[in-house]
């Protein structure tokens, strides 16, 4: 590794750390200045008025699921094009053939889930 | 190298380039409250500063005396870590943006870099609204949660077909093809005309939109949505915690206005460039504004980018669930990949009879037009027969 990429490498995650720091920090400073009068009615969960009668956290539509496993599915193959796009200059042709195979057989399976009725969210 | 290059470079640069990003941030929420406020025929705050620029700070140091409240049905860790897991990776995201010069980290993956961690922005929300363990932040999580994951896709892929051109770029040039840098240099030449958006315009819409979804703003704000959800998943969050999430909405913004800008609008390069007639306005030679330049372009172009933003957010109505969700899955997906497969044979092409007339990015950029303007044509003849 050239010194210069490894600088690079070190100002990145100096920049993370600067990021996480700052972000700590704020609502911190903003903990010590602010007054703490916690009352009931305060502490309770906000539902415009009304007591709240359940926990929040519990089940949720099945679609959400759906959504997650579909974005999964997909993000894998668009995370596979990366490397592919990154070298495709330096390649010949052989790049756009595989790629249009592998295009093709990622609209087929975009298709057969459209068909499948995955992208109807108001039934 | 020097000490002092060394230290710039490793500690120095990412921390002037954070702190010039914080700062843009109340500049930002300025100008949408001056915007939208014209927008609907008023003035807008104008009593802080001169014409009210001083207002957000005010707005920030009010929000950082208040009491934070920390509900008592909460998951308390989650609860209090969701709102810095929602500004740290936006702002860390922002080391990989060259701005001219001036760049934190200029490693040689700038594009993976924003992409994984445009993904975990999705955390801070999704936690915030399911710690909260109250009904409208969970649908609010939950929505943002979905909503975010959907148009990614869409964006990834764009930004795929620009990697296209980029990397025929590099391999013919020098760079990283994955770099920001690299991207930015590709799109040098006659002014604007060699910028991206013009042959690269599905992909330029797409990215456009998926970036409006993404920071979870109207038409796309769902998430949040005033009046069925309350403030959505922020909902219980108060004082400087809130703000985070509010700081975190205009970084991600700057963020993405800054990738749009290298991707798709030439990054620091000046519209003037490269025309004969303007070229006496080419400050390149002349030793201060050398630097200044490229930067006044960047922050120009990015401005210009979070005005579309407000613009479109005072403008639009919000879009109805099973509406946004179609178009991220229905017409943003199969729009961006259909362009990444025209990309690809309109480049391989263009690799073939490079030299032949044109060299360079001169044959994918006659055929990208051709395309598109055939694509609009059919879409056109289509839309009269029926």
């Amino acid at each position: 590794m050239e010194p210069n990429e490894s600088i690079a490498w070190v100002a990145l995650g100096v920049a993370g750390a600067l990021a996480l720091i700052i972000a700590s920090a704020l609502p911190f400073i903003s903990s010590l200045l602010g007054p703490r009068r916690p009352s009931d009615v305060k502490l309770q969960s906000y539902e415009c008025g009304i007591t709240p009668e359940q926990e929040a956290m519990g089940p949720v539509s099945v679609r959400f699921g759906v959504t997650a496993m579909l974005f999964l599915l997909f993000d894998i193959e668009v995370v596979f094009l990366y490397p592919w796009a990154a070298a495709f200059g330096r390649m010949g042709l052989f790049a756009v053939f595989e790629a249009l195979v592998f295009l093709a057989i990622l609209a087929v399976g975009y298709l057969w889930v459209w068909k499948r009725g995955a992208f109807e969210w108001d039934k | 190298m020097g000490f002092w290059e060394g230290l710039w470079r490793m500690a120095l640069a990412p921390l002037v380039v954070l702190m010039v990003v914080l700062t843009t941030v109340p500049l930002w929420i300025w100008l949408e409250r001056r915007v939208c406020a014209r927008i609907q025929q008023r003035i807008g705050p104008n009593r802080v500063g001169v014409m009210g620029l001083l207002q957000p700070m005010a707005d920030a140091a009010k929000l950082i005396f208040k009491e934070d409240i920390t509900p008592a049905h909460v998951d308390r860790v989650v609860y209090l870590l969701a709102p810095i897991i929602a500004l740290v990776p936006s702002m860390a995201a922002l080391a990989v943006i060259p701005f001219g010069d001036l760049q934190a980290a200029d490693v040689n993956i700038g594009v993976l870099w924003i992409l994984a961690l445009s993904s975990l922005a999705v955390y801070g929300v999704v936690l915030a609204g399911w710690a909260s363990n109250n009904k409208w932040s969970m649908m609010g999580g939950i929505r943002s949660a979905a909503q975010m994951v959907s148009y990614e896709l869409g964006m990834s892929l764009a930004i795929i077909a620009v990697l296209l051109t980029t990397s025929v770029y590099a391999a013919s040039h020098g760079g990283h093809a994955l770099s920001l840098r690299t991207a930015v240099n590709s799109q040098q030449g006659v002014g604007p005309l060699a910028w991206n958006f013009i042959w690269h315009l599905p992909a330029f819409v797409v990215f456009i939109i998926a970036a409006v979804a993404e920071s979870n703003r109207a038409p796309f704000d769902l998430p949040e949505a005033e009046q069925e959800l309350v403030a959505g998943f922020h909902t219980e969050y108060s004082s400087f915690r809130f703000a985070m999430f509010y700081m975190g909405e205009y970084v991600h913004m700057t963020t993405l206005s800054a990738v749009c800008t290298c991707l798709f609008f030439g990054g620091w390069l000046s519209p003037f460039a490269g025309i004969p007639l303007l070229a006496r306005l080419n400050v390149s030679t002349v030793p201060v504004l050398m630097y200044l330049a490229p930067l006044f372009w960047f922050f120009l172009k990015v401005t210009l980018f979070i005005f579309l933003y407000i613009w479109l957010r005072w403008t639009l109505p919000r879009m109805r669930w099973d509406q946004l969700m179609a178009l991220g899955w229905v017409v943003l997906l199969p729009a961006a990949l259909v362009w990444v497969a025209v990309v690809t044979v309109l480049a391989g092409a263009g690799k073939v009879v490079d030299g032949f007339v044109f060299s360079g990015d001169g044959w994918f950029r006659l055929l990208s037009l051709l395309a598109v303007a055939a694509a609009y044509l059919i879409y056109r003849r289509r839309r009269g027969s029926s």
